[in-house]
């Protein structure tokens, strides 16, 4: 690694910027970080929503972090702890008879079923290995002749090819097709079938029978799919994260928001903040969606007119909503032990239930009976909330960004469904709610200022992966314009949060900024 | 707006429609053939080609622009706008002038040339070769500015050849004498705008005419009731084809291949491959394709477009183009006889290095003599010139012919 004393500016404090900006200044670097929200982090929060209740404002659960990063940046000695981990996953169904896995166990199904989860489980991590090894690694750029990005290739196609023959047939078999007929090959029980098929489905426009739904599914499983709850919610993930950079002399400064990138000729040479305020540097780095960085902080007008095109047609139509709780008490979903309500619900109780919730956002409705991902964080985790109180937090799905009639006429109406649906598997749920709060696409578009309200940023799908991940031309975290790089989630591998992004970016920026 | 209603199931019988000149241009078509040109029918030769040729070399000749995609561009982006979309600089191009341009991809390859016309201050017309409106749309994102293909609302007559400076003069446009060559000006015409510009693809003494098609067959009646003593003639497409391949001018879509029309890669061509690299301005920050254009300036073009000047008097059409050790490195993509220049000439698609002025190269020509086919190698040279480039192209105002 070369030792560097550039000055670099990082454009929000996602958990992917605060990555970015921990490595470059490990590296030498003059990192500044400019976040317009009052606090780091991003989606990767900690937030009140009702006096006393705090809750992760988006993303709740983490299963897909790096071990590496967290390793590297000693995040543990920043602060970073966990609540729980290991959590399992219960498949709730209205009559109580949830199934519950957590790995290779299965608790609720037949013994068909439990062989058939060892082979599929086998199957996707071997699969997810693959992809997850990819993670690390800047993508290749293709058609060009430069060794590292043929030997980037090979790598690749070596990585497939060592599959073995069957593994291999396999794999090209079943990444390009849907969970739902991968799903209905192996098992039987409803309940599961439901609950592994919204693994393919959480976070993105698509449904159960939409293809790229294993390889969101692999996505997710990529770093071994084990859930964790962080002490104190997410934004002890990004408070240890922004303590890392700043151990290693990263300034980070919250409440700055940047109103657009400055240009001297052809080239990224700053950012002007809200403020007015116009601050230079040798490399500008942002860690927004692409669509933001590009066409708003940028403006399509300082890019050449087919990448400007490429990218606004990124797909960005955010399709999940956040549901917050404030509890009296400990709901009681039926036919649960409650001393399992703090494990990861799901409510997805047959492939059939999850493609019907998906149909409505096909037409630009929200789902009349949503599917959902539910953890009470509260009862291992008793600091957010008043003693004695408890806090639901979910994300719902499907609610698409772009509503038929617009959201705040169908708030009200969605809000009641999502209720309505929580009150069938945990009757009297809707009695104990002291305080609610429910965020669209929309909402979550405004908070976290990411457009589309999009959970990757951009739409995870074999076509806006990889090396075409946000788009060609871009995946090597370096913008076709000079001086201005990338690395948020909308860049190779995606979202989640994971920090590879970040990482990957700083890695690019160390060894090729010069060229 | 002459609305064409594609949702009509009879849209097919109207998809290609009668041009604003028609009926004038059907009683003179002694030939009876039209061909298509995009939405109209146009006229490949009225009488004879040669003739028409001639009137255009020699006298005046008059050809029905109108199909010709025309759009208007405006708004407090205009210009921003046509920067970032073309290779030369705009802001160069004055109110009441008009440059030509090529504009083209990120990759730096071609998409189309054409002339823009800087009507008044931010007011533009862009005419092109190909269909453009998908393009320019997708250039439009973040910039304040309004694009509208108008091709039906403006009728395009053009008056090309030595005696069209008089012609339009006996006319009653007083004053059109003056404009220099790329210049416009605007006249009262019958009640409505006659716009005038000293531009052509004959590479001669010539003007455009623009209009509201509304107007368009008493123009054409006055041009050639003012035309008659100076052996005026409708001219149709194929002695324009000539007339261009004289002047040096490439036509897209046969000299070379449109990006947007293209299937493989290296079947595309830079502005540098097409010998308009004078057209390309660095000097701008930004426009589509000049990254891609820097580093094929440092790293060399893939293959250049060259003017030969054959020996031999067979039209070298279709030929395949060799080097002086028979081996094959490009082809011919327009070539004739030129009776103006005396000379048989080509535009031609050769591989780097070849193409340097001078160079000395071979054509194999096909040739039919009563259906017996015959095959020569000629020898060709590179030549840096148009073939045809008469002082009174540039001279204001023009000598009374
Ligand atoms: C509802 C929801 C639930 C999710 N649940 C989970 C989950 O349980 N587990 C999981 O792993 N992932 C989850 N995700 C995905 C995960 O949260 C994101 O993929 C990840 O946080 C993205 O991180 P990032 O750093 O790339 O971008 P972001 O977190 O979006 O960070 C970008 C930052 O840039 C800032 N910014 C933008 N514009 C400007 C500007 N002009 N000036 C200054 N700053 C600016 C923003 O304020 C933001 O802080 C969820 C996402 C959503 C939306």
């Amino acid at each position: 690694m070369i030792r560097g004393s550039r000055s670099i500016q990082i454009i929000g404090a996602g958990h992917n910027g605060l990555v970015c900006a921990a490595y470059l200044a490990r590296a030498g670097h003059q990192v500044t970080v400019f976040e317009a929200s009052s606090q780091v982090g991003g989606a990767a929060i900690t937030r009140e929503f009702a006096p006393g209740f705090k809750v992760s404002a988006a993303a709740h659960l983490v299963y897909m972090l790096d071990p590496g990063i967290e390793k590297e940046l000693d995040l543990a000695s920043h602060g970073l702890e966990y609540a729980r981990t290991g959590l399992q996953t219960i498949s709730l169904s209205e009559a109580g008879d949830h199934v519950r896995f957590n790995g290779d166990d299965v608790d609720g199904v037949s013994e068909g079923d439990r062989e058939a989860m060892r082979e599929y489980r086998r199957k996707m991590q071997h699969f997810a290995g693959i992809i997850g090894g990819l993670h690390n690694r800047v993508p290749a750029r293709l058609g060009t002749t430069d060794r590292p990005d043929l030997l980037e290739l090979a790598r690749l196609a070596f990585n497939i090819r060592r599959l073995g023959k069957n593994d291999m047939r396999e794999f090209l078999r079943i990444a390009g097709i849907n969970i739902y007929d991968v799903l209905q090959e192996l098992f039987e029980n409803d309940a599961l079938k439901g609950a592994l098929g919204l693994d393919g489905t959480l976070g993105t426009m698509l449904g159960t029978r939409s293809n790229n739904s294993v390889f969101c599914a692999l996505h997710r499983y990529s770093n071994g799919g084990r859930y964790q709850l962080p002490k104190g919610g997410m934004g002890t993930v990004s408070n240890a994260l922004a303590n890392a950079a700043r151990a290693f002399g990263a300034e980070i400064h919250t409440a700055r928001p940047v109103n657009r990138i400055l240009m001297d000729f052809d080239r990224a040479t700053g950012v002007e903040l809200q403020s007015g305020e116009q601050i230079e540097a040798d490399l500008v780095v942002s860690g927004a969606d692409p669509k933001t960085t590009f066409l708003k902080l940028l403006g399509a007008q300082n890019l050449e007119a087919g990448f400007a095109h490429k990218i606004s047609n990124i797909r960005t139509r955010g399709n999940v909503a956040k549901l917050h709780l404030a509890l009296g008490s400990v709901p009681d979903f039926t036919g649960l032990d409650p001393a399992l309500s703090a494990e990861r619900l799901v409510i997805a109780p047959s492939l059939q239930y999850v493609e019907q919730a998906f149909n409505h956002a096909k037409y630009g409705e929200h789902s009349r009976r949503p599917v959902m991902e539910i953890s009470i964080p509260t009862l291992d985790d008793p600091g957010l909330a008043p003693a004695g109180k408890h806090v639901l937090s979910a994300n719902v799905q499907w609610a698409p960004r772009e509503l038929k009639g617009g959201w705040s006429a169908a708030h009200e109406a969605f809000t009641e469904s999502v209720m309505n649906t929580l009150e069938r598997f945990a009757p009297g749920i809707c009695s104990q709610v002291m305080h609610r709060e429910l965020l669209t696409p929309q909402d979550i578009e405004s908070e976290f200022r990411i457009e589309g309200g999009h959970w990757h940023h951009a739409e995870l799908a074999l076509d806006q992966s990889m090396m075409m991940r946000p788009v060609p031309g871009t995946a090597q975290y370096k913008t076709p314009v000079d001086g201005l790089w990338i690395c948020g989630a909308g860049c190779h591998p995606g979202g989640g949060v994971m920090g590879s992004a970040g990482r990957n970016a700083a890695r690019a920026i160390i060894e090729r900024s010069g060229t | 707006m002459r609305t064409v209603h594609y949702h009509s199931r009879e849209h097919y019988r109207d998809k290609v429609f009668p041009g604003p000149f028609y009926s004038r241009q059907k009683a003179l078509n002694v030939n009876r053939e039209w061909s298509r040109w995009y939405d109209y029918l146009s006229v490949p030769a009225y009488s004879c080609s040669t003739t028409e040729y001639f009137a255009g070399r020699n006298a005046c000749a008059v050809f029905d622009l109108t199909p010709m995609t025309k759009h208007r561009i405006g708004g407090p982006d205009a210009l921003p706008f046509l920067n970032r979309l073309v290779t030369r600089d705009v802001a160069r191009i004055k109110p009441g002038r008009v440059g030509y341009a090529v504009w083209c991809n990120d990759e730096g390859q071609v998409i189309d040339d054409g002339t823009i016309f800087h009507l008044r201050e931010g007011d533009y017309r862009l005419c092109s070769q190909e269909h453009q409106i998908d393009w320019l749309m997708i250039n439009a994102l973040g910039f304040d500015v309004t694009i509208v293909e108008d091709t039906h609302d403006v009728a395009g007559l053009a008056v090309q050849g030595p005696t069209s400076c008089a012609v339009l003069k006996r006319m009653g446009l007083a004053g059109v004498e003056n404009i220099t060559p790329f210049g416009i000006d605007f006249f009262d015409f019958e009640g409505t705008e006659l716009t005038v510009s000293r531009t052509g693809y004959t590479g001669d003494l010539g003007y455009e005419l623009w209009i509201d098609p509304g107007h368009a067959e008493i123009l054409w009646d006055r041009v050639f009731e003012a035309g008659e003593l100076h052996n005026i003639r409708p001219m149709g497409s194929d002695a324009l084809e000539m007339l261009r391949i004289e002047a040096g001018f490439i036509l897209a879509a046969e000299d070379f291949m449109p990006a947007m029309q293209t299937v493989r890669p290296s079947h595309t061509r830079s502005p540098f491959e097409l010998g308009l690299g004078w057209l390309v301005d660095f000097n701008k920050p930004l426009f589509n394709g000049r990254k891609a254009l820097l580093t094929e300036k440092e790293n060399g073009s893939r293959y250049a477009l060259v003017k030969l000047d054959i020996e031999d008097n067979k039209p070298a059409n279709h030929s395949y183009v060799f080097d002086m050790k028979e081996k094959n490195i490009g082809w011919v993509t327009s070539a004739m006889w030129s009776p103006s220049a005396k000379k048989n000439i080509a535009l031609a698609t050769v591989e780097a290095p070849h193409g340097k002025v001078g160079e000395e190269m071979q054509v194999e020509i096909y040739y039919q003599r009563e259906l017996k086919w015959s095959r020569i190698m000629a020898r060709a040279k590179v030549v840096k010139d148009a073939f045809w480039d008469p002082p009174r192209r540039r001279q204001t105002p023009p000598a009374d012919y």
